[in-house]
């Protein structure tokens, strides 16, 4: 089952228009406050509708404009989890579990099994207002998995929750999407979240998609849009261990054809880990460095390259199997003559690579 | 206390009660209509219902009579298709208690719903609840505390009302004589003056108590939703 999104929807001065597929697994949707998250929010779910498109899940149109289709939202049977979590306060923790499932009459998912999963079996007497954000959070999660959904969405479940509660309901989240085999749409506007739980990435920038793909591809290919947002920060590559030096305590990853060094034993030769390679921790050279201290040293070929209006510059470099981001001062850009094709070698210190 | 001071309590609690309770579906109607409705006349209707509240209760009870009583069109109806009977009877007592309450209730059970969080709806209708699921599960338990209100006020209202009562359906001991027609009885016949205060404070612990009992179940409501 996928669900198709191709809407429409023009509210005052603002413009949504986006056209995508959730397949199976997690579909991360990821923008600023005000990149029309909401409003696609609202059309996917059934509660505003947009002015022109197409929804479909698997076989069921939920939305056509030009055949007039619009089905209300309790027809959809997509489990919505509000970022307010939207707990019903005259009811207890209990009701408001059951409330989809009574309604649906669904026998799966399992009651116990939900409960257990998501560790609210000692909140089920308790009324809303008494919960903590965290727990309130949980108990929606279960009311969206209990009302026998075909899609899950989840609208910033995280977002009004600080660090710690946040910490607190990940591992939760994780488990619900592994265990799931639904399409999956996580609507956020915190990278951390997207590549913790996503296998693919819808970026939302005023009202469009501006990448979409794999999580890093779309992330590193939405960077050069957007030079200088806070969610830049690098690239996450999984890679393969190729080799341990047990005596310097280094594991050493296939990276294409290249190795990249990271230290610490991060598993055993033949496994894979995420790695971590911060955009301010590549630096870039025309020549490979004679005698220095940088482990790392991959040849590359510049792909793009983004110079800000301030003081930064942001490179995108092909290294062969993986495509690396690099911030560097746009005076150095400049000095160096950095252009798209030009051959590059990018320097990463061995003690900057950390797991993702 | 004297045998016909206890029928006028009686009757007074029987007829605010009748009045009360009939005219809830009605008001919770309205309500929702006002606060939720878009349609034309809506401005008209909510002048209506309020009429009762600035208009002299003389008018209204004049009004009843004309429209109610047995020659009235709907009086006549409602006595050919259901045999209610309204003039000079009880039941009359209780149309114009009913109608001078609704305003009130009308207004509470309004403001109550407009209160009301439009996102848990939202968030009932994605979890399949239909229009009428949406509102007996949602939307009624969580205006409760306004029905409770409006309900509280209009029994009060009922219980003092006069002016309509006895225009419409006279001061018949027994039948139409409530609280309020019984005491302007006694203070119009000499020496009526003791048995009238004695109705007065009856009066009064009655409004209290229906005060203090809507007091009681709104805390607990309050506690049941909050906590």
């Amino acid at each position: 089952m996928t669900l198709s999104v191709d809407i429409l929807r023009t509210v005052g001065g603002f413009s949504l228009d986006v056209v995508f597929e959730a397949p199976p697994g997690v579909t991360a949707v990821l923008g600023r406050s005000g990149a029309g998250k909401s409003t696609l929010v609202a059309a996917v779910a059934g509660l505003a509708r947009p002015d022109d498109g197409r929804i479909t899940l698997g076989p069921d149109t939920l939305y056509e404009r030009s055949r007039r289709i619009d089905l209300p939202a309790r027809k959809r049977r997509i489990g919505v989890v509000f970022q307010d979590s939207r707990l019903f306060p005259h009811l207890s923790v209990k009701s408001n579990l059951m409330f989809g499932r009574r309604r649906h009459g669904a026998a799966e998912p399992d009651f116990d099994e939900v409960v257990d999963t998501l560790g609210v079996a000692p909140l089920l007497g308790r009324r809303p207002r008494s919960l903590s954000g965290g727990e309130r959070q949980r108990v929606a999660i279960g009311r969206a998995l209990l009302s026998g959904p075909r899609a899950l969405l989840f609208d910033e479940p995280l977002a009004a929750l600080d660090s710690e509660r946040k910490a607190e309901i990940m591992p939760f989240l994780e488990r619900v999407v592994a265990q799931t085999a639904l399409p999956v749409l996580y609507v956020t506007h915190a990278l951390e979240e997207a590549r913790r739980l996503a296998d693919r990435l819808v970026v939302l920038e005023d009202g469009k998609i501006s990448a979409q793909g794999a999580v890093e591809a779309a992330i590193a290919s939405a960077g050069l849009v957007s030079a200088g947002d806070r969610f830049l920060d690098g690239v996450v590559v999984e890679a393969v261990i190729d080799e341990i030096d047990e005596r310097y305590q280094l594991s050493g990853f296939a990276l294409g054809r290249h190795r990249l060094w990271a230290p610490g034993v991060l598993g055993e030769v033949g496994g894979t880990a995420r790695l971590r390679l911060l955009a301010r921790d590549v630096a870039l050279s025309l020549d490979p460095p004679p005698r220095c201290s940088v482990r790392n040293v991959l040849p590359g070929v510049v792909r793009k390259i983004a110079r800000s209006d301030g003081p930064y510059a942001t490179v995108l470099v092909d290294v062969g199997g993986a495509v690396l981001k690099s911030e560097i001062t746009r005076r150095s850009a400049d000095e160096l003559g950095l252009a798209p094709g030009r051959v590059v070698y990018a320097l990463i210190k061995g003690v900057a690579v950390a797991r993702g | 206390m004297e045998p016909e001071d206890l029928v006028a309590i009686r009757l007074s609690l029987l007829v605010a009660s009748v009045a009360t309770l009939a005219s809830l579906p009605f008001a919770v109607l309205v309500a929702l209509a006002l606060a939720r409705g878009k349609f034309w006349g809506k401005t008209l209707l909510d002048g209506l219902v309020h009429l009762p509240l600035v208009m002299p209760p003389v008018v209204t009870g004049y009004l009843l009579l004309i429209g109610f009583g047995r020659r009235g069109p709907i009086g006549q109806a409602l006595e050919a298709c259901c045999g209610l009977v309204f003039s000079f009877r009880w039941t009359g007592a209780a149309l114009a208690a009913a109608v001078m309450g609704f305003p009130l209730m009308v207004r509470a059970i309004r403001l109550s719903l407009e209160a009301v969080d439009r996102r848990l709806e939202d968030a009932a209708s994605t979890l399949g609840a239909g229009r009428l699921g949406v509102f007996f599960a949602v939307t009624l338990p969580l205006a409760v505390p306004g029905l409770l209100a409006g309900i509280v006020l209009a029994f009060a209202k009922a219980l003092g009302e006069f002016g309509a009562t006895i225009t419409f359906v006279s001061n018949i001991p027994g039948e139409t004589r409530t609280l309020p027609a019984a005491i302007y009885t006694l203070t119009q016949t000499p020496g009526g003056d003791d048995a009238a205060l004695r109705l007065v404070l009856v009066s009064i612990a009655l409004s209290l108590a229906a005060l203090i009992a809507s007091e009681i179940l709104a805390r607990r409501l309050a506690g049941r939703i909050d906590g």
